[in-house]
């Protein structure tokens, strides 16, 4: 292999890259500026409905029950929820969203209350939408309040403690350091996201550089000098490789921005899901990631982009047109997410066997990076093995790069 | 120098089996003459200038190019020629200079020569008004210029010309066959193939005439015209591919 020229034919790659408004856009634009103004915009449009929702007094109609004026007194004085008057239509308009839930009360209950006889309250509600959701919480939590209420009197009128039914409280605490909650709520969407936009990053590129310049005819205009193929080849793989890099670098920093201004965000607002789920946990803090974890996970990406670089060009180099390998190569997309999705599952851990499957293996063990559990030998094996796929696919790449069938196919 | 010797070239397809693109094509193009290589649409021309430049690897038979053989010395073959044809494009997003460097630097020239090389280039092409601006900008008659510029960039002794003109209009084919008239005369090797028998009568020295591969008639326009007892060349041509129908 000659250097120079291999440096040579990156070096106009990379120029030529650089004026390409397409190219700076998927590598540099999309993932710096539109991937957090997506999270961002997304959570705090989620927010703010979810705030709204929960503001809401739930509308909320009491079906019977006319013999029964303490429990109507009852729920009448509860602020949280607004009786409407009972009409015949009333799960058409639980249906159209007009009432979040109905509770209806079996006749006599307050009379069966008071001779101790059982009785049930039935609630009809919307099942998964957000406001019924929120008016059947209350009402839960009111009928709940009520029936300790009548316990507690029952037993003070029997001369018991209230002890007896309750002999002990239950409370859970986090003892798992803020980086492990981190890594299993975070850890496995990091990967995720580094997958796709190494991929994406590197597909434009790809695309232009191979089927692109046989399309635009300057494919045959470089095959004619005297550089050769694997220093072309070499020249423009490495290219490719900056691109996929380059577009998870980008991503990797806004995305750090992005957590920093939400976390400053949240503090300030005392409030969301991430701070909320934190303080239920019993750790008094967001969750975070082990820094050194989230660095190895970029150098465990590097071998992956360069199979992505290379199994890239070497399909996209079939290709008579841009259009053509963009049908080639946008289908691998979803054999990408497949098993980078596969680690999210649960259950699905490190095993030897699953360390020598693609894509899969760095999903797993960056799950666990994060979470700042080092697993060497996994790692190494990993590392070994994504070095292995991707000298292959390289070696396949300037194998194409030599056939005539594939350079001149018309 | 470039001598062909029994140079084949077979593509496997399909549908058509083995199609016989070169067959046994033999001849010699000498430094200060220009060859033009005539024949139809699928003759066998931009195969044969392919095999040539290395792009292709001949089935059988054998080519020197500039003393170096196509086969197993392509690099050097490469470094000696200047390859121009309809479809080796230009980068758009690249500036005439930075096409020119590129390929001086591709060929081995030091910066100080590719400065040089430039500045030459420029003069001698009228290339100064748009040296720095992007190519994607460009005329096709600037295109043309500065595609010349990046084939001579190397000074190549031997020219290989695909259809040079395929698709200009006339001021820029005009600007084609003044160069290569002016290459010849620095005594380069020049291989030219169209199917524009105008340029042939214009331009060369020698003329081969290729058809299904073969190359079926070969000899300057004056001993062609004696061969087949008529002046005009199209006359020729018809009668030396076997008739109008086979021309077709």
């Amino acid at each position: 292999m000659n250097w120079p020229n291999v440096v040579t034919v990156y070096l106009k790659e990379l120029r030529d890259s650089l004026r390409d408004r397409r190219t700076l856009l998927s590598t540099i634009v999309i993932p710096t500026l539109i991937m957090p103004a997506i999270v961002l915009s997304a959570g705090t449009i989620t927010y703010k409905v979810v705030n709204k929702a929960r503001e809401e007094i739930p509308s909320v109609m009491v079906l019977g029950g006319a013999d029964s004026p303490v429990i109507r007194a009852a729920l009448e004085a509860n602020k949280s929820i607004k009786l409407v008057p009972p009409t015949t239509d009333w799960k058409q308009r639980i249906i159209d969203k007009n009432l979040r839930a109905a509770v209806e009360l079996p006749p006599g209950f307050d009379a069966t209350l008071g001779r101790g006889e059982p009785a049930t309250v039935k609630i009809y509600n919307y099942e998964s939408e957000l406001r019924s959701g929120f008016a059947v919480n209350e009402l839960r939590r009111f009928f709940t309040e009520y029936r300790d209420k009548i316990v507690a009197a029952r037993l003070a009128a029997q001369g018991l403690p209230a002890s007896l039914i309750k002999p002990f409280e239950i409370r859970s605490a986090n003892v798992a350091p803020p980086e492990k909650v981190g890594g299993n709520v975070i850890g496995g969407i990091i990967p995720y996201f580094f997958i796709i936009l190494c991929f994406t990053g590197a597909m434009y590129p790809a695309i232009d550089l191979t089927a692109g310049e046989k399309e635009r005819g300057t494919m045959e205009t470089i095959l004619c000098s005297p550089v050769t193929r694997i220093d072309l080849v070499v020249g423009k793989f490495l290219l490719v490789l900056t691109a996929s890099l380059s577009t998870v670098l980008f991503s990797l920093l806004s995305m750090g921005a992005t957590f920093m201004l939400g976390g400053v965000l949240l503090a300030q607002g005392g409030g969301g899901g991430v701070a909320a789920a934190a303080a239920k946990g019993g750790a008094a803090q967001l969750p975070t990631i082990d820094p050194l974890g989230l660095l190895a996970v970029v150098a465990m990406v590097l071998p992956v982009a360069v199979l992505f670089a290379a199994v890239l060009m070497t399909i996209a180099l079939f290709a008579k047109s841009y259009k053509e390998a963009q049908s080639y190569v946008s289908p691998l997309i979803i054999v990408i997410i497949l098993p980078a999705m596969m680690a999210m599952l649960p259950g699905v851990e490190l095993s030897t066997r699953l360390a020598l499957v693609p894509i899969l293996n760095l999903s797993l063990v960056s799950k666990e990076l994060v979470s700042g559990v080092w697993h060497w030998h996994y790692l190494a094996l990993i590392f070994g093995s994504s070095c292995l796929y991707a000298a292959a696919a390289l070696a396949l790449c300037v194998r194409m790069f030599n056939r005539e069938s594939v350079l001149f196919r018309s | 120098m470039i001598e062909a010797r029994s140079l084949t070239k077979l593509f496997q397809d399909k549908k058509r089996g083995t199609i016989r693109a070169v067959d046994g094509v033999s001849f010699t193009c000498r430094p200060g003459q220009i060859y033009g290589l005539l024949g139809a649409n699928g003759a066998g021309k931009t195969t044969t200038l392919r095999l040539l430049a290395t792009l292709l690897q001949p089935t059988s038979g054998e080519a020197t190019v500039a003393g170096f053989d196509v086969r197993t010395q392509p690099e050097k073959v490469r470094a000696n020629i200047g390859f121009l044809a309809t479809s080796t494009a230009l980068y758009g997003r690249l500036t005439a200079r930075e096409t020119i460097a590129y390929f001086g630097r591709l060929n081995g020239l030091t910066p100080a020569q590719i400065a040089a090389r430039t500045r030459q280039l420029a003069d001698e092409l009228a290339l100064h008004e748009f040296l720095d601006r992007r190519v994607e900008k460009f005329s096709t008659g600037m295109k043309q210029k500065t595609s010349i510029a990046r084939t001579l960039v190397h000074d190549p002794a031997v020219l290989v010309l695909d259809e040079p003109t395929l698709g200009l209009d006339v001021m820029a084919a005009r600007t084609i066959v003044r160069f290569v008239r002016e290459c010849r005369d620095r005594g380069k090797t020049v291989i030219y193939s169209t199917h524009v028998m105008s340029e042939v009568e214009k331009l060369c020295d020698m003329i081969g005439i290729i058809h299904h591969g073969r190359l079926v008639a070969e000899g300057t326009l004056e001993q062609l015209r004696t061969r087949f007892g008529d002046p005009d060349l199209e006359e020729i041509f018809v009668r030396a591919v076997g008739g109008e129908e086979e021309a077709a």
